[in-house]
């Protein structure tokens, strides 16, 4: 039959087999595998918190904070790594995210779409890759030794800003790609500037996504040991760093130290320290929430 | 194929009021070529309405007006466009300023996620207006008759307008920078018959004291609103053309080219 007279359907449909019981039995299929995949996370966090919880609570107190680390277990605190986390990560925050938003801009707003800039883009997305342990001897060689600047708070701060620069370029791109040109060309037509139009339009616009994706790279960020290790933090620091060039220990290294001892009351300090890390990550994260929801609602009325 | 008429591409302006001289002005995506050789006069403080089938190039020719097509990855334009004895495409005239004294308004309203205050200072601001901002601002509102609608909710949100308004407000916010020319992308395309008669009225008015391109699909507005005409046509090439340019009450009831007829009475497009 040539495909030419349309006309309505009447009587019996033959040339359709709708099968709609079938289509309504593979949606509810996948909305329960979607709850199922969505349970496992939450069951998972559920799991870990609790299980932490459950160990590091009785630690938990002032002086848990107040102290430095000790070889007693009832005198050892986290102080020394607390604030070499805190050091750490707002030195991250300031030196990663203009650097990757300036690149993201530069790369979306104003390179040349040619055979040079898909290369640098495939290669940040290589980057985003790269084991962070690799980071780590590239902070060792450049900043630790190259730089003379010593296992200091600011040279790992640059290293795990190497880390997480390709993480932002990219979100921020994406945020940047997201914004309609509609809003570009509006700026265009009223005579502003290449650079005006990104900085007064494009840019509070995509501020949102940026955010979003700043605030995953610096959770990746918070959390990394191994490069830090790597470029020669100590895993056992009685002072506080001083100036950007003291040596410097972080959370996630003192739990690491506390978890190898055999005693088990360190392990009921490393559970402690977890409890202090996520607390930190989540200040950090409710900070950046924080001001993306008021850059919205900027945005929006 | 040879074109049957030909002669008929160009209107008679007085020397001193020309507002824009096209001269072979072709266009380029990547390697199409989307426009080809028009060469037109476009009249001071009048409205030329540029009316053609999807795809004969016609916003993309009024994108060209005003360097728009810089801005655009792959987009390439040869020829000349004079305003005053100044080539807008020669290599010292700076894009930006075409754009600040030819102003845009575009087929769906596009105003900024800001205040309907902001919408209309932005330009300002960018531009550096020395003037009393807010006085501006409701200069260019009064202009472009929304003033009345919006003057107690200035600070309100742009997006919270209908979209008849938001256009409205497009049009104040190029007026606030002060162009003399107006181009527009199918103004009312996104808008229902009330609101497109308010825009059409509002031309009318503006047409005393700015000149107005228009691109227009709809060949009614084109024939309410506009002075003079011009008729475009993508061949089998997909190469848009000038087809006709005359005063728009002659193109409607004696074209001369038969593609044109065969056009406006609905044969073809």
């Amino acid at each position: 039959m040539t495909g030419t007279q349309l006309r309505p359907t009447v009587g019996t449909d033959t040339e359709f087999q709708p099968r709609l019981s079938l289509r309504r039995k593979v949606g509810a299929v996948f909305g329960v595998l979607t709850v199922v995949a969505m349970a496992i996370g939450l069951l998972t966090l559920g799991t870990l918190i609790v299980d932490v919880v459950r160990d590091g609570w009785s630690v938990l107190s002032w002086d848990f904070i107040r102290n430095f680390p000790s070889r007693r277990p009832s005198e050892a605190g986290i102080r020394s790594a607390l604030i070499g986390t805190v050091y750490v990560m707002v030195l991250v925050a300031v030196i990663a995210f203009p650097l990757g938003v300036s690149a993201a801009v530069y790369l979306e707003e104003f390179a040349p779409k040619n055979r040079l800039t898909s290369f640098i883009e495939l290669n940040i997305s290589n980057l985003a890759a790269v084991p962070s342990i690799v980071y780590g001897l590239l902070g060792l060689g450049i900043f630790v030794r190259a730089l003379t600047l010593g296992p200091s708070v600011i040279a790992g701060a640059l290293t795990l800003s190497l880390l997480i620069l390709p993480i932002i370029i990219i979100a921020s791109r994406e945020a940047l790609r997201a914004v309609p040109p509609s809003i570009r060309e509006a700026g265009y037509a009223l005579g502003a500037s290449r650079w005006q139009t990104v900085r007064m339009f494009v840019l509070p616009v995509a501020m949102p996504g940026i955010l979003t994706g700043t605030i995953l790279a610096l959770s990746r960020a918070i959390g990394e040991t191994a490069p830090l290790i790597t470029i020669g933090a100590l895993t056992y620091i009685a002072f506080t760093p001083k100036s950007l060039l003291d040596p410097f220990t972080v959370l996630p290294i003192q739990i690491y130290n506390w978890v190898s001892r055999p005693q088990p009351a360190f392990h009921q300090l490393a559970a402690g320290g977890i409890i202090i890390l996520l607390a930190v990550l989540l200040s950090f994260n409710a900070l950046a929430i924080v001001l993306r929801a008021r850059l919205q609602r900027q945005i929006r009325d | 194929m040879t074109a049957p008429t030909t002669e008929r591409r160009h209107i008679v302006v007085p020397p001193g009021s020309v507002a824009l001289r096209l001269e072979n002005l072709s266009v380029w995506y990547g390697a199409h070529q989307a426009v080809r050789d028009i060469s037109m006069v476009i009249p001071e403080r009048s409205i030329t309405a540029i009316i053609g089938p999807s795809g004969c190039g016609k916003s993309t020719l009024l994108r060209a007006l005003n360097r728009l097509h810089d801005t655009t990855p792959g987009a390439r334009v040869a020829g000349h466009v004079w305003r005053n004895g100044i080539d807008l495409y020669a290599p010292t005239t700076d894009p930006v300023w075409v754009r600040r004294h030819i102003g845009m308004i575009f087929q769906r309203p596009n105003p900024f996620p800001k205040s309907i205050f902001d919408n209309v200072a932005f330009g300002l601001r960018v531009n550096g207006y020395r003037g009393n901002v807010a006085e501006q601002v409701e200069q260019a509102l009064r202009a472009a008759a929304l003033w009345d609608e919006v003057k107690d909710k200035l600070h309100a949100n742009a997006l919270a307008l209908s979209g008849g308004q938001q256009q409205r407000l497009c049009i104040a916010r190029a007026l606030a920078v002060k162009p003399e020319i107006l181009l527009m992308d199918e103004p009312c395309s996104a808008l229902d018959p009330v609101a497109t008669m308010r825009i059409e009225d509002l031309m009318r008015e503006l047409a005393k004291s700015y000149t107005i391109v228009i691109v227009t699909h709809n060949m009614q507005q084109a024939s309410r609103v506009s002075d003079y005409t011009a008729f475009m046509l993508a061949g089998e090439d997909r190469i848009g053309e000038l087809i006709e340019y005359a005063p728009t009450r002659e193109i409607f009831i004696r074209p001369r080219d038969r593609r044109t007829e065969d056009y406006i009475t609905g044969r073809i497009g």
